[in-house]
């Protein structure tokens, strides 16, 4: 994939310092999308896509989220093959996601796996928004819940780092019982004693919202990451006014009450190695 | 079943002034109804209804969305469109169903939870969330119906079931189908192209497993004759209760987690390269 087309992925307007085409890619800038400042590209891609101004994490793809979290080498891929039908015989979805699965190198909106935290083994799930938004159909709904029963069988914890604008369009029903078959999955991991820890990324939207990922047990969230049911755009027409800048982001999230803790990226790996030794995991 | 209308026409339908809705229904199918209030945590949400009822001499907790018949019945009512107290209330008389082994019947009206902000400073989406999943180990049986419109997440809150019917023209999707033009196309006015792509009808909804039985309208529809389609859905419901209440409790969750577990579309890619 080209980087002209990581960026739009990663929701950030790319500029240049002058108007000519220099191909010096030390000079690109990026727009950070909540506070509008002028990063370099190079300088935000070496703070893990962090804004330095005003601390907003951007978006990660599965990969780079999985080599900042866990053991390197350690993340063994579940059910890496799976591919989504056409379940309501969506006219063009096929061919997109033929399309997709080419440019992305994604196979779906999800990857799972079994990992490593300094040593602890877990079940982890990575949405990745450059697929389809990280909608969820089919595949996400399977491997998700498989992700989950496949701890419930090994008494392991899982950790679900969440980016989804929701469920899939395109499969229609289908999709919606997505949300049913995860989470009935999630509740008998729970009720099993498993512990889940959500990190809740940009963003975590819709149908995602409202199953797998406001159901852990630690929900966590990255600093400035959107969180919410409904739409920003869906909101504003309803109510006809426009919404105040920190509407749904992950501050005002737990300021009512819906996030336990907002927790910076480069504090992450510690933190969900301390909270999964304070559950007694990794003590064989 | 008439078959020829489209998923728009039946859409059509399902608008209708004087389509029946739960309150006209309600003294028609059970013989006592107390409504109880409230969620205990914040309020008492006016588009989700629930209480106790007896149908046919059996206690059972009734949950249902209410749609209005009249503009200010609808503005009472919120269109049918619940904030999280509602689902709240909901799980509230779900969990007290359980307690006292009553069976749970919820009907589903609405076009969808309600988008606005203090719905969202609530918890809508941690509202639904729990609805779903708390619903699928509830330790009672549990018959959901959809009325009219099932709406997204908003209609799913409900509709954790062990059976789930469907009337003749009702219909579920993944929002409605102006949601659906307005998120794909960003273009609302092409509602109807949506709701005939979309499979939406209560046939579509037997073929892909969401739901397993289609309550028959009276002809022309259900606002033709009340005592008719309530009689349909009185004769369902009886004979769905007596059958759920006869089964082992841990086979009911078991099979109520497998008729959400097998519902999906996937294949391997390996198996086209």
């Amino acid at each position: 994939m080209g980087e002209g087309m990581l960026d739009s992925f990663f929701g950030v307007v790319k500029k240049r310092f002058n108007g000519n085409n220099s191909d010096d890619n030390n000079r690109e800038m990026v727009k950070c999308p909540r506070c509008q400042s002028l990063i370099l590209l190079k300088k935000y891609e070496e703070l893990h896509r962090v804004c330095p101004d005003c601390n907003y994490h951007g978006r990660l793809s599965s990969k780079e989220r999985i080599d900042i979290t866990f053991d390197e080498g350690s993340f063994q891929e579940l059910n890496a093959d799976m591919i989504s039908c056409n379940p309501i015989d969506f006219p063009e979805y096929s061919e997109k996601q033929e399309q997709l699965r080419k440019s992305t190198g994604l196979n779906d909106a999800v990857v799972t796996g079994t990992a490593m935290i300094k040593g602890i083994k877990t079940v982890a799930g990575i949405m990745d928004s450059r697929y389809m938004m990280g909608s969820m159909g089919s595949v996400v709904g399977e491997k998700i819940t498989r992700a989950f029963e496949y701890a419930t069988e090994n008494k392991l914890p899982v950790i679900l780092f969440t980016a989804s604008g929701g469920a899939r369009m395109q499969e229609g029903i289908v999709s919606l019982m997505q949300m049913a078959k995860t989470s009935g999955a999630v509740k008998r991991h729970s009720d099993a004693g498993g512990l889940y820890i959500t990190v809740l990324t940009d963003p975590t939207t819709g149908g995602v919202t409202a199953s797998f990922a406001s159901l852990g047990d630690i929900i966590i969230a990255e600093p400035k990451v959107l969180i919410g049911f409904a739409g920003r755009r869906v909101i504003e027409s309803t109510i006809r006014q426009r919404l105040p800048e920190d509407f749904q982001l992950a501050e005002f999230m737990q300021e009512h009450g819906f996030v336990d803790m907002i927790t910076d990226r480069k504090k992450m790996r510690s933190t969900l190695y301390h909270l999964l030794k304070i559950h007694g995991y990794g003590e064989d | 079943m008439d078959e020829k209308k489209t998923a728009w026409e039946r859409l059509q339908l399902v608008h209708t002034k004087g389509r029946p809705t739960i309150r006209d229904y309600m003294p028609l199918i059970f013989s006592e109804f107390y409504e109880m209030h409230g969620d205990r945590l914040y309020g008492d949400d006016r588009a989700i209804i629930g209480g106790l009822a007896s149908l046919d001499g059996i206690p059972v907790t009734v949950i249902a969305q209410v749609k209005g018949r009249d503009i200010n019945e609808n503005k009472n009512c919120n269109f049918a469109m619940p904030h999280p107290e509602g689902y709240r209330k909901a799980l509230r008389l779900a969990k007290q169903a359980e307690k006292f082994h009553r069976p749970v019947i919820c009907f589903i009206d609405t076009p969808g939870a309600f988008c606005g902000i203090a719905a969202e400073e609530r918890g809508q989406g941690e509202a639904i969330a729990r609805n779903i999943a708390e619903f699928m180990t509830l330790r009672t049986p549990i018959i959901s119906i959809v009325l009219g419109e099932g709406g997204s997440g908003g209609a799913l809150a409900l509709g954790v079931c062990d059976e789930l019917a469907m009337l003749e023209n009702a219909q579920y999707s993944v929002v409605s189908p102006r949601g659906f033009a307005s998120i794909l196309w960003k273009d609302a006015a092409r509602e109807e192209e949506a709701c005939n792509i979309m499979k939406i009808t209560a046939e579509d909804m037997l073929r892909l497993g969401v739901a397993e039985t289609v309550i028959k309208e009276p002809l022309g529809g259900a606002h033709n004759d009340l005592d008719k389609i309530s009689e349909n859905i009185k004769e369902y419901l009886s004979l769905k209760i007596q059958e759920k209440l006869q089964k082992d409790i841990d086979e009911l969750l078991k099979e109520r987690y497998t008729k959400f577990r097998k519902i999906g579309e996937f294949t391997n890619l390996s198996d086209f390269e």
